[in-house]
C-alpha cells in the first residue's frame, strides 16, 4: 500500500467559499493509505508547496494528490514541487476542484463538498496506481521549413537564420513579398511598402543560411516534433533560374498578354514575365496555360532571344526531400471573391474595384503607373466612393468576424486620393471606425479633419450604373438622411478569408482550422504563435486578419519559439503514451488500423504489435479499441478509468 | 422522499470538452452538481467498457464530451467516439435500458455555456426518465 499525501487549496475564497475544505481534508484524512491531509490558502504559493515538499519528505510519501484549480493551471507546479523533493513528478495528480466543482455550484455549498471528496477519492484511485516515469529525450533536427514567402515569412525566415538555424523557405508563386508586394504605402507613416520589403526580400536571397523554393507547395510531411520528413513539389517555371539573368528580352518578344492577378486585372502581363517587375528573385516564369509553345508549338521567340539559353520548355516538376525540427505556417490572406459576393456591382461594374485593385493603382509601379484613374474610361474620378465591411462583420450572409485592416487603409487610400485630386471628394461608408493599433487614431483623425474626407456611418443599398456614373445609395444613420452619390470610382474594403488551399495544408500537418478556415493557436492568450500540434507554428493572416505590424511582430514571436526550441540537445516529450503487454497481445492489428499517427506496426516474428514510442501522441485511440486489454496508457489505464468511475457511482 | 437526483459520469476529452468545463468554471456558469468528469485524452479513448459498466453499476446518464467533427486534435477520435456511441446505444436497447441514457456532445474549449447548459438539460431529462433500473437491483 502506498502512502498518500492530499493538499487541498482554499485559493483564498474561490475554493473555500463554497467548499468546506476543513471537513473534506478530515474526511480524507480517514481514508486507510492517506497518510497526510491537510489544507492551506493557498497550495501554489511558495509556503504552500514548501508544506508538500516537508510532507512527502517527513512522511516519506509515495503518492500526491492536490486538490485544487484546474491541471492546466498549477499541474506542472506541482510535479515541479514534488520532483524537489523527490518524488517522481508523475506520481502527482490533480483533483480539479474549482474549475469544476466550487466555480460551478457556488449555491449548493454542502453537495459541493460532498463532489469535492468523490473527486479527491478517484482521483487517488488514479494515483495508486500511477508509476514513475521519465521524460522521453528525443534527438532534434535544427533545420526550419517555412511556408509562404510573405512579410511574415519572410520576417520568421531571417529571423531564424540569423539565429543559425538552417531555413527551407517555400513560396507558392515566382517571387518573394506575398500581398505587401502588391501596396503602395502603409498606414500609418506611409511609408512606401515596396522598399522595405525588398530590402528584406534581397537579404533572403543572399543569406547563406536560407534556401528559397518558388513555385513550390509542401507536399507531404511525416513525423514530429523535432523531427519532421517533408517532401517539397517544384513546379517547372520552364526557365532555368541559374541561366536567367533578369534582362527581360523574352518578355518584350512575347507576343501573348493576358490580365495580370498580381495587377487585379487593372493591367496585362504576358505569358512569361516576371510576378512584377522589380520582384525578388528577378527571374522570369512561363506560363504554360498561356504560352503559345504549350498550345500548339506554334511559337519559341523567347527561347530565341534569350542569350543565356535559359528557356527550357521540357523542364520537369522536381520533388525535393527535407528534414527540419519545426514548420512555420505563413500561408496568408485572400480578399473574400467576387464570384461569391452577389452585391455593390463588384465584378459586374468595371469602376468597383477592391482594396487591393486600389492599391495597384496607387502604385508607381502598377498598372496606371500610380495615377488614379477609371478602369472604364481612364478619367480621373472626381468622386469617389469607399464602402467598408464588405463582407465582414456580416454575420447572416457573409464573414462574422472584422478584417481589422480595412478601417485603416481605407483611410490611407482617400487620403492619397485626396493628395493627388485636390478637387476631388472622397465619401467613406463605415459601421464603425476601428483605429487601436499606434499612432492609428492620430493618423485617422487627421485623414478627417485636414483632407476633407466625408464619412458616413451607415451602410450601402445599392450600386447601379447610370450615365456613365456608379450610382450608390445608402443612408447615413447619424442624420437619418438617405444619401445618393454620383460615384467615378468605388473601392469596396472586402473581407480577408484564409489564402486557398490553407485547409488540405493544415490536414496535412495535422493543424487544424476554424469555421472560417484560419488556423487555430493552441491557445488564444498563452499560446497565441503555436499551433495545437507540436513543432508546427503559426504566423500573419492565416491564423487570423493582420496587419503587417502585427504580422511581424508574430512573425518575430514564433521564429522566438522555435529558436527556444531548437537550442536544446534533446526534446522531452510526456511519457504517458501507449504501451503493450506483450503476453496478452493477440497480434489481431485492430491498434494498427486505427492508429491516426502510424505509431502502432505490427512485429510479425513475434506475433504481436508494437509502439512506436517517438510517433504516438497519447491519445488512446487503441487502448479503447483493443478487445482483450493488451495495450494501455501509462498513468490512464482502463482498471485506473474504471475504478474512479466505481467511486463516483 | 426526497427527489431523485441523477447521478452522471462524464468521459472528457483534454483538448475540447474537459476545457469547456473548465471554462464554465472560469465564467461561473452555474449547474447541478449531480456530474462526475473523468479527464481522458480523446473521445476516441472512451472504451465501450467504461460506459455499460458506468450504467450497469447504477450511473444514471453518461456524457461523452468530444470536440466538434473536424476538429479533433487527434485527427479522428471524435469519429471513432460517434461510432462507438452509435453501436452502444444499439447494445443499450438490447439490454432495455433507454438509449437517451448516453450523450454524445461536441463541445469545444470556447462554449462553457453550452456546457453548462448541457448538464443542466441532461439533469432535467434524467429526471424524467427516473432512476437507472440497475440502482434498484444493487440497492436490493
Amino acid at each position: 500500500m502506498r502512502r498518500l499525501g492530499v493538499f487541498i487549496c482554499h485559493c483564498g475564497v474561490n475554493i473555500a467559499g463554497t467548499v468546506d475544505v476543513k471537513k473534506v481534508a478530515e474526511e480524507i484524512g480517514k481514508i486507510e493509505d492517506v497518510c497526510h491531509s491537510i489544507d492551506y490558502i493557498y497550495m501554489c504559493s511558495e509556503p504552500g508547496q514548501q508544506l508538500i515538499r516537508e510532507a512527502i519528505q517527513e512522511k516519506q510519501l509515495e503518492g500526491v494528490v492536490v486538490a485544487c484549480c484546474s491541471p492546466s493551471m498549477h499541474e506542472n507546479t506541482f510535479r515541479k514541487a514534488v520532483k524537489t523533493a523527490g518524488m517522481n513528478p508523475y506520481l502527482c495528480e490533480i483533483a480539479n476542484i474549482r474549475e469544476q466543482c466550487s466555480w460551478v455550484h457556488q449555491k449548493e455549498k454542502e453537495e459541493a463538498t460532498r463532489k469535492a471528496m468523490e473527486i479527491i477519492q478517484a482521483t487517488l484511485e488514479k494515483v495508486r496506481r500511477n508509476e514513475e516515469l521519465e521524460p522521453l529525450a528525443m534527438s532534434i533536427n535544427r533545420n526550419v521549413l517555412v511556408i509562404g514567402g510573405g512579410i511574415a515569412g519572410m520576417t520568421a525566415s531571417l529571423d531564424l537564420a540569423q539565429g543559425g538555424y538552417e531555413v527551407f523557405l517555400v513560396e507558392k508563386g515566382p517571387a518573394l513579398g506575398g500581398h505587401m508586394a502588391q501596396l503602395s504605402k502603409t498606414f500609418p507613416d506611409l511609408s512606401p511598402a515596396f522598399p522595405n520589403l525588398l530590402a528584406k526580400a534581397l537579404e533572403i536571397v543572399s543569406h547563406p543560411k536560407i534556401e528559397l523554393f518558388c513555385c513550390s507547395e509542401l507536399e507531404e510531411v511525416k513525423g514530429y516534433v523535432g523531427n519532421f520528413e517533408i517532401i517539397i513539389h517544384k513546379k517547372a517555371t520552364y526557365v532555368d533560374w541559374t541561366r536567367c539573368n533578369g534582362c527581360a528580352r523574352c518578355i518584350e518578344v512575347c507576343p501573348v498578354e493576358y490580365p495580370s492577378s498580381f495587377d487585379r486585372e487593372l493591367g496585362m502581363r504576358k505569358a512569361v514575365d516576371f510576378l512584377y517587375p522589380n520582384c525578388v528573385p528577378k527571374r522570369v516564369k512561363v506560363t504554360p496555360t498561356q504560352c503559345r509553345y504549350f498550345q500548339d508549338r506554334s511559337c519559341r521567340k523567347c527561347e530565341e532571344v534569350c542569350p543565356e539559353k535559359a528557356i527550357q520548355f521540357d523542364q520537369k516538376d522536381e520533388r525535393i526531400h527535407r528534414k527540419v525540427g519545426a514548420i512555420v505556417i505563413a500561408t496568408g490572406f485572400d480578399l473574400f471573391p467576387k464570384e461569391r459576393l452577389g452585391e455593390y456591382g463588384y465584378g459586374e461594374i468595371p469602376d468597383v474595384i477592391d482594396g487591393l485593385a486600389f492599391e495597384r493603382m496607387l502604385s508607381p509601379d502598377g498598372p496606371t503607373r500610380g495615377k488614379i484613374l477609371r478602369p472604364s474610361d481612364g478619367r480621373v474620378p472626381k468622386e469617389m466612393v469607399f464602402i467598408q465591411c464588405v463582407a465582414s462583420r456580416d454575420p447572416d450572409r457573409y464573414m462574422p468576424y472584422c478584417s481589422r485592416i480595412c478601417c485603416m487603409y481605407t483611410a490611407k487610400q482617400a487620403k492619397m486620393y485626396k493628395e493627388q485630386v485636390p478637387d476631388g471628394q472622397p465619401y467613406v461608408f463605415y459601421m464603425d471606425i476601428r483605429s487601436d493599433g499606434k499612432g492609428y487614431e492620430e493618423f485617422l483623425q487627421k485623414t478627417i479633419e485636414e483632407n476633407g474626407v466625408l464619412y458616413l456611418r451607415g451602410r450601402v443599398s445599392r450600386v447601379f450604373q447610370e450615365d456613365g456614373k456608379v450610382k450608390v445609395w445608402g443612408v447615413d444613420t447619424l442624420t437619418g438622411k438617405g444619401i445618393e452619390i454620383g460615384a467615378d470610382l468605388v473601392v469596396l474594403a472586402t473581407a480577408i478569408i484564409p489564402s486557398e488551399g490553407v485547409k488540405e495544408l493544415a490536414a496535412k500537418l495535422r493543424a487544424t482550422v476554424d469555421k472560417h478556415g484560419f488556423l487555430t493557436e493552441a491557445h488564444i492568450k498563452l499560446y497565441p504563435v503555436e499551433s495545437s500540434t507540436k513543432g508546427i507554428y503559426l504566423a500573419g493572416c492565416g491564423q487570423s486578419p493582420k496587419d503587417i505590424t502585427d504580422t511581424v511582430s508574430q512573425a518575430s514571436a514564433t521564429a522566438g519559439k522555435i529558436q527556444a526550441l531548437l537550442s536544446t540537445d534533446k526534446l522531452f516529450q510526456d511519457p504517458l503514451i501507449a504501451y503493450v503487454d506483450e503476453t496478452v497481445c493477440s497480434g489481431c492489428g485492430i491498434c494498427v488500423e486505427i492508429c491516426p499517427y502510424e505509431a502502432r506496426e505490427m512485429d510479425y516474428r513475434r506475433g504481436i504489435s508494437i509502439v512506436h514510442v517517438a510517433l504516438c501522441q497519447g491519445c488512446g485511440a487503441c487502448i479503447a479499441s483493443c478487445p482483450n486489454f493488451a495495450c494501455e496508457l501509462r498513468n490512464s489505464s482502463s482498471v485506473q478509468t474504471l475504478r474512479m468511475v466505481d467511486t463516483f457511482i | 422522499m426526497a427527489e431523485f437526483e441523477p447521478r452522471i459520469i462524464a468521459f472528457l476529452c483534454h483538448w475540447c470538452t474537459y476545457t469547456g468545463a473548465d471554462l464554465a468554471g472560469t465564467t461561473r456558469q452555474q449547474y447541478p452538481p449531480n456530474i462526475r468528469i473523468i479527464h481522458l485524452m480523446c473521445s476516441g479513448a472512451v472504451d465501450s467498457i467504461y460506459v455499460l459498466k458506468a450504467l450497469i453499476d447504477g450511473a444514471d446518464g453518461v456524457l461523452i464530451g468530444g470536440c466538434h467533427p473536424g476538429d479533433c486534435h487527434y485527427q479522428t477520435g471524435n469519429y471513432k467516439a460517434r461510432r462507438r456511441v452509435a453501436i452502444l446505444k444499439e447494445i443499450l436497447r438490447e439490454l432495455g435500458f433507454s438509449e437517451d441514457r448516453i450523450w454524445l456532445r461536441w463541445i469545444s474549449a470556447s462554449e462553457g455555456k453550452l456546457f453548462a447548459d448541457t448538464v443542466t438539460r441532461m439533469v432535467e431529462e434524467l429526471k424524467k426518465m427516473g432512476p437507472n433500473p440497475m440502482r434498484r437491483l444493487w440497492n436490493a
